[in-house]
């Protein structure tokens, strides 16, 4: 130590180069590390920002409507879960989509994780778990409010490990789906493009009504089965209100599996191009 | 003692790009050596640091950095370079410290190490009490500071600048120099990309210059300007013998330069000698020729070619 301060100069103070092969599980931890401190730090605007819409929407549709008898009691069954699923899926699309394109396209801040020693695509892997964790933390705030909301919480906690598995398994797929927008769209597109994608995917995602019930709107019905968001809020509310008519776990475990797998694909095609040249 | 930068028969050609950006350039770079690489827009400088940088994957040939191949293992060549942009791509999220300290943690330095090198730079560089702040509040010079400690925050062995000093005010362009200049007596390899002709002059041990994706000349700013035919200069002023004449002086002289031509505005006889190579060895001859004619020189002024001078040269005029 003192011989170092002893040294003039900007090499001095370093030390010396580390030798032999990096750790990439560290540098991989370490990035994810910075996302969860700067988190962390704004945790209440965060919170703010990802809960505010949900929890008008419990509101407005399953409790107002409800008590002025427009709605049932019944219907903030259905809501409840749509909502939650709602709540994790977009929190994780929308935090790897509006991020990556600000982070390539203007403040490159993002070159610095690029440098670091770890393949290009742990970086893209690195966003994926981190927006997982903020979809997590979003779904877990959305019980409480819910049940203060509403008045009641129809979840015990035996329901707990399959809701978990779905919200994790629909966030990443909200995940990937939006680091593939965030990597394919033009910059100055994207503005659009959230527009014309973030509001069907809003509202075809079965989280306002149940899938099966839409069979006489055959046409609405087929749309909605395309949209992920489906298989997420209809494993909820099997899980959340199995009185209601909804669709198989397995089959929505099976589709989400599917959309992960494809986006999965394409989010690191996006990110890899964004990366390297 | 290995190269610090090896490339070799390098080409990059963009997808849908009718030539190649970098087209088959070869140069090595030597331990500690400040090499600079000079070149017009779209000449392929940038292609080629992106290579080297492992931002930008080869089409051919080789490119290794302190050892490592960059297309092959780019996670072992990202511990051992690092990268000082021309545009701050700083954590903005983060304070000035913070950017230092992520950074080495990314890189695996332990966190006592880290904390005690990020103190040290900040220091080095003249922001030890201003790393609380967020980087936003930071002048363009400071940022440029510090995206140099945070460069060298995990000891790397070569570290690339690109356009060190552009947009930077003169006080803060040769602090950043004097930086450059301690790195190489720390014995890091430096890796400059400019078009700036005195910083590439007064830092680089060596001078690339690169047009159309190639590798026009490579050697030391003085043996590229000594190259550069026709281009020093000699002014003398001549008191000549009285019954000598001007052009017999001139016709005298014209054996030891290039070419020869009297300056019209002077009051005495004025010539003007110009030639290849090292203007100031010419002076002995110079004098010889004219003591051969009893007459005397009375003034001397050395014209020496500049780096840009030879750039052009090389690149031409034309604007890209």
């Amino acid at each position: 130590m003192s011989t170092d301060t002893a040294v003039p100069g900007l090499a001095a103070g370093v030390g010396r180069p580390a030798p032999g092969r990096p750790d990439v599980g560290r540098a991989f931890r370490a990035l994810l590390w910075r996302d969860v401190f700067v988190t962390g730090r704004e945790l209440v605007p965060f919170l703010l920002q990802v809960v505010l819409q949900p929890v008008f929407l419990l509101f407005v549709f399953g409790k107002v409507l409800v008590e002025l008898g427009f709605a049932t009691a019944q219907y903030s069954d259905v809501l409840l879960p749509g909502v939650i699923a709602l709540t994790a899926f977009l929190t994780a699309l929308q935090n790897t989509a509006f991020p990556l394109v600000i982070d390539f396209s203007f403040t490159k801040e993002i070159e610095d994780r690029l440098l670091a020693p770890l393949p290009t695509a742990l970086v893209a892997v690195e966003k994926v778990v981190f927006s997982l964790l903020r979809a997590l933390v979003a779904a877990a705030v959305m019980f409480p409010i819910s049940w203060w909301v509403l008045g009641s919480l129809p979840v015990q906690w035996g329901d707990l490990p399959v809701l978990t598995a779905f919200l994790v398994l629909g966030s990443l797929v909200g995940a990937v789906m939006g680091m593939t927008l965030g990597t394919f769209v033009k910059p100055n597109r994207i503005n659009v493009v959230f527009a014309v994608v973030l509001t069907p995917l809003l509202f075809t995602g079965s989280t306002q009504f149940p899938w099966q019930s839409l069979d006489t709107l055959r046409w609405f019905q087929v749309v909605c089965a395309l949209n992920p968001l489906t298989y997420v809020s209809e494993a909820l509310r099997a899980e959340m209100a199995p009185d209601v008519p909804h669709l198989p776990l397995g089959l929505c475990a099976l589709a989400l599996t599917g959309f992960l797998v494809v986006f999965g694909v394409t989010s690191l095609v996006g990110f890899r191009r964004r990366a390297l040249d | 003692m290995d190269a610090a930068v090896q490339v070799t028969d390098l080409v990059k050609r963009y997808p849908g790009r009718p030539v190649n950006a970098v087209d088959g350039i070869s140069f090595t770079v030597q331990r500690g050596e400040v090499f600079g690489l000079l070149g017009p827009n779209g000449a392929g400088k940038t292609t080629t640091i992106g290579v080297l940088t492992t931002r930008v994957l080869p089409t051919s040939g080789t490119a290794s950095v302190a050892g490592v191949d960059v297309a092959t293992d780019p996670v072992t060549a990202r511990s051992r370079l690092s990268v000082v942009p021309q545009r701050s791509n700083l954590d903005r999220a983060l304070t000035a410290r913070q950017n230092l300290v992520f950074h080495a943690a990314y890189h695996g330095v332990g966190r006592a190490e880290r904390n005690r090198r990020a103190d040290a730079l900040l220091e080095q560089l003249g922001l030890g009490n201003r790393g609380g702040d967020k980087v936003d509040d930071y002048s363009g010079g400071m940022a440029q500071r510090l995206l140099i400690a945070r460069a060298l925050m995990h000891a790397p062995q070569v570290v690339f600048l690109d356009e060190p000093s552009t947009g930077l005010d003169p006080q803060a362009r040769l602090f950043v120099w004097d930086r450059v200049r301690e790195l190489r007596e720390g014995g890091i390899t430096v890796v400059i990309t400019t078009h700036d002709m005195d910083e590439a002059a007064a830092l680089s041990d060596r001078v690339g210059i690169m047009d159309h994706g190639r590798l026009l000349a490579l050697d030391t700013p003085a043996a590229l300007t000594r190259s550069l035919p026709g281009s020093a200069t000699l002014d003398i002023d001549v008191e000549r013998a009285p019954e000598d004449t001007d052009d017999a002086v001139l016709a005298a002289l014209a054996p030891l330069a290039e070419r020869v031509e009297q300056v019209a505005d002077a009051s005495g006889l004025r010539a003007r000698l110009y030639l290849s190579g090292d203007a100031a060895a010419l002076v002995g001859p110079v004098s010889e020729a004219l003591g051969a004619r009893r007459a005397r020189l009375t003034g001397v002024r050395i014209g020496e070619p500049s780096l840009e001078d030879v750039f052009l040269e090389l690149t031409g005029r034309e604007l890209r």
